[in-house]
């Protein structure tokens, strides 16, 4: 049975962004080579805009595409034969995936091109955009345009990385249990790149921004249910679902609401309770990680919904944990933070002049504008203003400036 | 696939070792090789002798030039290699890991341009 012709365009496009990353890594993981399966499906993709308006929606979409796509692939092998025999090895490949019998449902191999993308042999700035490019069919100007980088160089950069999988021979697998959990952290560390693009623009005033954020939590619900017994890939979907049921609340007329501050009336209790039960399913394997680590502080803050007050001594306790596992200064800012809340303004600032030294903090705004509220609220107000100044010059979020330039300007006058 | 493993390391360091220690590095290599030959993966291998021993040869405006001493001079040098037949990076890495050069030098795997 075929559908009409009338919606033709729009299935092909549904099927296309549905199916992408899926056809892409069921090309690539039998060829090797990451590039060859996008064009092949690009071309597939244009020869289904034009007959599928014609003769209608064929019963298996994704199956046409993958049978035209794999046709491709072998003319392009073919070609490239004549032109030198190198090409000898990809024919041989492009013939095997020939006898592969694409049956009603394509294998779903989304998970070994992510562990391809996030391999150690793989620049790791370079990790995040390749799974949006790969899995997700961004192209590299809207890549560029989320991480800062020119699209032509973005551009570049992809291809060398997908150049690298194929002629290094970087496999298409899912590790083996002894290293599983170091390159997951990779897959999960790009993820939550993604993740952190989307969520540097939290009124979401930017589409495009906004879209990464859901595209990181996509993946993250991608890689928790093709993984259910990894406790962090669980993790980390639970730190995102929580990062994301108060999107709303950070933001009020346009003006920036700290955590502290912000209504839980704002909060979306459907993620809330997701994330939750998420994070406890992880809990429940006992392996503590990073990101269930970074959850649980979320989940002590957002404690307050129903408490009405924040757990300070247990984000506390938490902060510690997560600091002897990364050793991070910006775990260590929050952490002083804490201690600032949990016992008083001078032992959070004693936190924070004991890793004073480390010059990664020069540039980092939150540790002085965690200065600058502890110092303020120590009565030291004019060491405040000069913490304040400095956060103030290093911010890029309109919003958040506008917010800590009224936090100086309401210090007492000394 | 085929990849080299190139071995680098500080010769000179590798040259102020008391003859047991070598004879412990030299022990470690070829039980190493050993395991490649019966695993099936290695292809040749070689060790070779210290840059001092070294010859260059280049031809610049269609004149042979034949100078003294390595390529480069560096901190570590090229001290062997192993070409061995793997079926990816994965493996070739893994190879790489068991190394008795990984243990003080570095091992830098490159795959062969397949002709």
């Amino acid at each position: 049975m075929r559908r009409g012709s009338g919606d033709a365009c729009g299935t092909a496009e549904a099927v296309v962004r549905r199916s992408y990353g899926k056809l892409v890594a069921f090309l690539a993981s039998r060829t090797g080579d990451v590039a060859a399966a996008e064009d092949a499906l690009s071309d597939a993709f244009a020869a289904a805009l034009a007959e599928w308006p014609a003769n209608g929606v064929p019963e298996n979409p994704e199956g046409w595409l993958t049978v035209v796509a794999r046709r491709k692939i072998i003319d392009a092998g073919r070609r490239r034969r004549h032109v030198d025999d190198a090409a000898a090895p990809l024919l041989l490949i492009a013939e095997e995936l020939e006898a592969v019998n694409i049956a009603a449902d394509i294998p779903d191999e989304r998970l070994r091109l992510m562990f391809a993308c996030a391999h150690p042999a793989i620049d790791p700035a370079i990790r995040a955009p390749m799974i949006l490019q790969t899995i997700l069919g961004f192209d590299a100007a809207a890549i560029g345009s989320a991480f800062l980088v020119a699209p032509a160089t973005m551009g570049q950069r992809l291809v060398r990385a997908k150049t690298k999988i194929r002629e290094a021979g970087i496999p298409f697998r899912v590790p083996e249990a002894n290293e599983i959990s170091e390159r997951l952290d990779a897959v999960l560390s790009a993820i939550y790149a993604v993740f952190a693009e989307g969520w540097s623009d939290p009124a979401g005033a930017e589409t495009r921004q906004r879209g990464l954020a859901e595209e990181g939590i996509w993946l993250a619900r991608l890689v928790a249910s093709l993984l259910p017994g990894e406790p962090e890939a669980l993790g980390l979907l639970a730190l995102m679902l929580h990062a994301e049921a108060r999107r709303d609340a950070r933001r009020n007329d346009g003006d920036y609401v700290p955590l502290a501050e912000q209504d839980p009336a704002l909060w979306d209790a459907t993620l809330i309770d997701e994330a939750e039960a998420v994070l406890l399913r992880a809990s429940a394997m006992g392996i503590v990680g990073r990101y269930q680590l970074e959850a649980a502080v979320q989940s002590a803050h957002v404690a307050r919904r129903r408490t009405g007050r924040t757990e300070w001594t247990a984000i506390e306790r938490l902060y510690d944990a997560l600091l002897t596992i990364t050793g991070s200064p910006v775990v260590a800012v929050n952490r002083a933070v804490a201690i600032g809340e949990s016992r008083s303004a001078e032992a959070g600032l004693a936190a924070l002049d004991a890793i004073a030294n480390d010059t990664r903090l020069a540039a980092y705004q939150p540790y002085w504008a965690a200065r600058a509220e502890l110092l303020a609220r120590s009565g030291d107000a004019a060491a405040a203003a000069l913490a304040y100044h400095q956060a103030i010059g290093l911010e890029s979020d309109p919003a958040v400036r506008r917010f800590l330039q009224r936090r100086r300007a309401a210090l007492p006058v000394n | 696939m085929e990849y080299m493993l190139m071995i680098y390391g500080d010769e000179a360091a590798m040259q102020g070792r008391s003859q047991e220690d070598i004879g412990q590095v030299v022990g470690a290599f070829m039980a190493y090789t050993e395991a490649m030959k019966t695993a099936g993966v290695l292809v040749a291998s070689g060790r070779l002798r210290p840059t001092s021993t070294a010859t260059t040869v280049r031809i610049a405006d269609g004149k042979t030039q034949v100078l003294n001493g390595p390529y480069a001079e560096t901190r570590e040098q090229l001290g062997g290699y192993y070409l061995i037949e793997a079926p990816d990076l994965d493996a070739a890495l893994s190879w790489a890991s068991r190394c008795p050069g990984a243990a003080f030098g570095t091992i830098e795997v490159r795959p062969i341009w397949q002709m």
